[in-house]
């Protein structure tokens, strides 16, 4: 079970700007171990936001993104207290989920 | 496996002989996910991963505002914001042009978020970075070179 992300999801003159911080290793499957084998690649591929179940971003990521990614937006609306849910899927198949309250 | 992978990438002929090893069987059947856009994720040049997203040729425009720094101390943690003002953003790709795979991400908008993100990237050397922007059906760029002074793609 990967580890929890940490989201900061603040609304403010109506705007709500979302910053995300995933632990994730990103493996790009470019690299090598001390034995010279690939270390095969895992990598976040597919992400989402939601604000109260309305899709507020989706977003698909390569191996190109850095370990542990971070990603900021913002949308029109939100207010203190509703819900903001992210979810990501990696090339393995694993996934998680977290949600917050808006500040 | 590995001897003919050492010849390979020792001979040079470089990334066409890789990319047939990759097609060989060392990409598994788990990474084809039904929504992930294998294709535009493993495109090697700027025009494939340009079709790849139906991009074609974008136009350059002054509307899509890529922050970053002008050089990067580690290209491992490369932070990058895509600012559109074109109205109706509805998809911001970010490509790096010197790096193995040339799509980093990309972004789709549902009505109503703003054509403001920001994440963190690697690279593996010196690179334009590129900024895709679809607006109102139409795909707009715009290009940034950041300069790394320790790659991030090393073992």
């Amino acid at each position: 079970m990967a580890s929890p992300m940490r989201i900061r999801a603040a609304a403010k003159d109506g705007v709500t700007e979302v910053r995300v911080l995933m632990a994730h290793v990103m493996e790009t499957g470019q690299r090598k171990d001390s034995s010279g084998a690939l270390i095969p690649a895992h990598f976040i591929t597919e992400l989402s936001a939601r604000h109260n179940d309305k899709l507020v971003l989706s977003a698909q990521f390569g191996p190109s993104v850095s370990t542990n990614p971070y990603l900021a937006f913002k949308f029109n609306g939100g207010a203190k207290g509703d819900k903001l849910a992210v979810t990501w899927v990696d090339n393995k198949g694993d996934t998680r989920s977290d949600e917050v309250q808006i500040a | 496996m590995n001897h003919q992978r050492r010849g390979a990438l020792k001979t040079g002929s470089g990334l066409g002989v890789f990319s047939l090893l990759l097609a060989a069987g060392m990409i598994k059947p788990e990474m084809a996910q039904a929504a992930w856009n294998k294709t535009a994720f493993e495109a090697k040049t700027l025009d494939a991963a340009l079709a790849a997203v139906d991009a074609g040729k974008p136009v350059e425009s002054a509307d899509v505002v890529i922050t970053a720094p002008d050089i990067a101390e580690n290209g491992a943690v490369v932070p990058v914001g895509v600012l559109s003002n074109i109205p109706k953003t509805e998809y911001i790709a970010i490509m790096i042009e010197k790096n193995p795979n040339m799509l980093a991400a990309s972004f789709t908008l549902p009505e109503g978020t703003l054509a403001d993100v920001q994440t963190r990237v690697k690279m593996g050397q010196t690179s334009d970075v590129y900024a895709v922007v679809k607006a109102d059906g139409k795909f707009y760029m715009s290009k940034k070179e950041i300069k790394v002074t320790l790659g991030g793609c090393g073992g």
